[in-house]
């Protein structure tokens, strides 16, 4: 069954798979056969004809209206999902479809006892209360028989336009007009963006996540009552309470003792967070090194998703056990005597990205159940590997979606979504290992310690990290259309 | 902290090899409420360590509350008494203040505040 799915237009490299992940929370798939599949799955779709990828006006092939519902709801990006009721380039050849649209899915929603209501929406254009009148007058041909109302509808029906805008005002480019014509099957609820904003958090700290990254990170996810969710880097707890919004059950550690136990005060913490929204508290929170996880020999597939923001070093670089013992380079420990050991403050070794993400995929592929989803951020210098970026790899895990957002005109992140394959094993644990060398040795010089940082923060024109485009945005010659900027 | 978080964890200093299961010395504890799922609590049975388990309880003073030895999966499908007894066990009793000591060397990683502190020192890596 094809809907029309209209995004809002940003974090456009996030819609469609977003789409996806609730289509596959929602069982557009069909129940999974022992738990996981082999191969990522993926709906079907396709784009008005002429239209840019980053058209917010998709099509999509769903199971049913009941799942395009869910999805809509519970999505951010999607705009509302439309049972299309007719297209066209001109309002002669959108009334020639609509007349066409079979009169029995019509008159379900024509009835004299039901209330409607008509909205008129256009992409890249403003248009006149007196416009958006004349067009509603416009669609007289359709025999609506029941009553008006503008608050509280049965049903909504949607006119909505997209113009040839003229060039250069940030929107992907327009060949032809088009004008849409569809009933609402569902609308998001960005309701619950201002009630998580950050700037109303009691507790936050420097990288807390943006609550909409957030929500769709739970959404990559696959979050929903009944599942545990573990975020290894919890810091304020700020991707938590977005799993904890949609019902799951959630786990976090963090190495920095400061912010997970102590915060600021007794009524300015991570628990604080979880009370300030109503949301069950997080199962656990504990002090622990992702690089030496405390976890019991024997303990695997617990999590359902591990979903976090590892440290990148740029604004915050990740810490690890065993400081002062790896700076001295000597083969005696360090050694804390007896009378000290109680308040005793380890100290601690920075830790590389590329230890931190191994790190993060040997935990992942342990500690998720088949099926489970690992969700992470992962930087990328934009010169660098711009065109094709590598991400790493680890036999356990198919690679379902990367969203890049760029950060600076230096470096972007993308979101990684993983889905665990199969179980874990000794033969993959060493298979792993050999591709994380192969994989460290080819691609990432720049996730070595403190690489990233100075390609993120090199001065101007001192060569390598400059690419030629970012020169020539600094002359003015803006790109026309600034595509995932957005 | 739960005792499915007890469950979970190990004294990982290095060259420990029964770091497992951690003695759990309660000095505060309370009850949170979690929501009831009986399809997770299925699902995580058999990856819980039974005997670490009760043991962690009767730490709280629970002697009776879940029997010593484990239950068959399929009486947990049927008997929902028992089910709500190991989902308040294992998700509801939460340790503020104590403390989890290793049964090899003794090693005492606090909880404070309802956090385990599981970081090693300078000379346990």
């Amino acid at each position: 069954m094809w809907f029309l799915c209209v995004f809002f237009h940003r974090l456009l490299d996030y819609r469609r798979p977003e789409v996806e992940s609730l289509a596959e929370l929602f069982g557009a798939f069909g129940p999974a056969e022992d738990g996981g599949r082999d191969h990522p799955l993926s709906l079907e779709w396709s784009l008005p004809e002429n239209h840019h990828i980053d058209s917010p006006f998709h099509f999509v092939d769903l199971p049913s209206e009941e799942v395009a519902r869910n999805i809509a709801r519970r999505s951010l990006l999607v705009k509302g999902i439309y049972e299309l009721w007719g297209e066209g380039a001109t309002h002669n050849d959108l009334e020639k479809a609509i007349r066409c649209f079979p009169e029995e899915r019509k008159s379900p929603y024509l009835k004299p006892e039901s209330s409607f209501r008509i909205i008129v929406d256009s992409f890249g254009k403003v248009m006149s209360f007196q416009e958006q009148n004349d067009r509603i007058l416009g669609l007289g041909y359709i025999p609506f028989k029941g009553r008006v109302d503008l608050s509280n509808p049965d049903h909504k029906f949607w006119l909505m336009e997209i113009d040839d805008y003229g060039e250069n005002n940030g929107l992907p480019p327009v060949v032809v007009k088009r004008i849409f014509f569809g009933r609402e099957v569902g609308a998001a609820d960005r309701k619950l963006l201002p009630t998580y904003q950050l700037k109303s958090r009691k507790y936050i700290g420097p990288t807390s996540m943006d609550a909409e990254i957030a929500f769709l990170m739970a959404n990559q996810g696959l979050a929903q009552p009944g599942k545990l969710i573990y975020d290894p880097f919890v810091g304020t707890g700020s991707i938590l309470i977005a799993a904890a919004h949609f019902g799951a059950m959630t786990m976090g550690a963090d190495i920095d003792i400061r912010i997970v136990r102590d915060g600021r005060g007794p009524d300015c913490n991570v628990w604080s967070n979880f009370e300030q929204y109503g949301l069950r508290m997080p199962l656990s929170l504990m002090r622990s090194d992702n690089n030496l996880p405390p976890w019991r020999s024997g303990l695997k597939e617990v999590f359902d998703a591990i979903i976090c923001d590892p440290p990148y070093g740029v604004r915050a670089g990740g810490r690890k056990s065993g400081g002062r013992k790896l700076l001295k380079g000597v083969v005696d420990p360090y050694t804390i005597p007896e009378e000290k050991r109680l308040d005793h403050i380890p100290s601690t070794a920075s830790y590389s990205l590329v230890e931190c993400v191994n790190d993060l995929l040997e935990l992942a592929a342990r500690m998720l159940v088949v099926g489970g989803r690992l969700v992470f951020f992962f930087p990328v210098l934009r010169d660098d590997v711009a065109a094709d970026p590598k991400f790493p790899e680890h036999p356990c895990f198919a690679l379902i979606a990367a969203c890049e957002q760029i950060l600076s005109l230096r470096y972007s992140r993308y979101l990684l979504t993983m889905a665990k394959t199969g179980t874990y094993t000794e033969e993959i644990s060493e298979l792993a290992r050999k591709k994380h060398l192969e994989f460290r040795e080819n691609h990432l010089k720049w996730m070595e310690e403190g690489n990233l940082h100075s390609g993120v923060f090199a001065p101007a024109g001192s060569g390598t990290t400059i690419s030629g485009k970012a020169k020539l945005d600094r002359e003015g010659n803006k790109p026309k259309y600034r595509g995932k900027f957005v | 902290m739960r005792l499915l978080t007890h469950n979970m964890l190990a004294c990982n200093i290095k060259g420990v090899t029964n770091g497992y299961p951690l003695r759990l010395e309660a000095e505060k504890w309370v009850e949170k409420e979690v929501d009831f799922n009986a399809d997770f609590l299925r699902g995580v049975f058999p990856k819980i360590d039974w005997p670490a388990l009760v043991g962690a309880a009767r730490a709280l003073g629970f002697h009776d509350l879940l029997p010593v030895d484990a239950p068959d999966p399929s009486v947990l499908a049927s008997d929902d008494e028992l089910l709500r007894r190991f989902h308040r066990a294992l998700l509801q009793l939460h340790v503020e203040e104590g403390g989890l000591v290793c049964p090899e060397t003794s090693r005492r990683f606090p909880i404070n505040k309802g956090i385990p502190n599981m970081l090693l020192h300078e000379d346990e890596v």
